[in-house]
């Protein structure tokens, strides 16, 4: 078995496309219609095309538990998931200038500094550099 | 503050509370992303830091979570494709990023990746011809 797919719950799979191409950087991959207004779309991270795909998945409107769990994970601040970068430093000062909100501004965790952003679809997201 | 950053406060007050562990750690860390292609040992990196390997050998496992010598195995690994991807022949990325020989270099190389060094560079060009 192989990982090649991870999947973040969004509300508007177009909206995030945007936000994740035009302000995060990854390029789209997959974008096929599965019928009633939603898409399997996935994208990769320019630096890693062979790498896994990021599936923006329209679960929230279809599953209520789903809505629940990531109003929660919202509420209380807690990252869905997290990206590696080189410098979180670097990428906290492009995306704020670039108007992304952080909840959590860069802060050492021993051998890690992470900050956690708003994706505008509903999910904080960590980015974290190996220190 | 979030909940979310809280239990972070509280993970850095139990896990990463000793700054010289930690200190000594990325210290190493740092060292095998300058140094990955020179023969590098664990009694060459404790002595950098001036602790005895086996105390080294705990701590960087229990700060990065694998041993010294399994990230060094990553980072060459790491490097190779990236060798393999600009063109640089098999041989010549095996010896560039500190390996002395080939077959342990093609080894570690298929287990890592799944293809051999010559079946990923194959798989690389062919791709980028046909981009």
């Amino acid at each position: 078995m192989k990982v090649t797919l991870i999947s973040i719950p969004v509300r508007d799979q177009q909206k995030a496309l945007e936000f994740y191409t035009e302000k995060l950087g990854f390029i789209k991959k997959k974008d096929l219609p599965l019928g009633g207004g939603n898409r399997w779309l996935t994208l990769v991270s320019a630096e890693w095309q062979d790498g896994p795909e990021l599936l923006l998945e329209p679960a929230p409107n279809h599953f209520e538990p789903c809505k629940v769990f990531q109003d929660a994970l919202m509420e209380a601040g807690y990252p869905y998931t997290q990206f590696d970068t080189d410098s979180v430093d670097a990428d906290y000062k492009r995306l704020t200038e670039l108007g992304v909100e952080f909840s959590m501004k860069p802060t050492e965790m021993g051998t890690v500094k992470v900050a956690v952003f708003n994706d505008t679809c509903g999910n904080n997201i960590q980015i974290v550099e190996t220190l | 503050m979030t909940v979310y950053e809280k239990e972070l406060n509280g993970i850095r007050g139990t896990v990463y509370s000793n700054e010289v562990q930690i200190s000594t750690v990325i210290g190493v860390r740092n060292y095998i992303e300058n140094h990955y292609e020179v023969d590098l040992n664990l009694d060459i990196l404790s002595h950098i830091q001036l602790v005895s390997k086996y105390h080294l050998l705990r701590l960087f496992k229990k700060y990065y979570g694998q041993t010294p010598w399994q990230y060094l195995m990553d980072k060459r690994i790491e490097k190779a494709k990236e060798q393999l991807i600009n063109g640089v022949s098999v041989t010549e990325s095996c010896f560039a990023v500190g390996f002395e020989s080939l077959g342990s270099f093609s080894t570690l190389f298929k287990t890592k990746t799944g293809k051999s060094p010559s079946e990923f560079q194959k798989e690389q060009l062919s791709r980028s011809t046909l981009d």
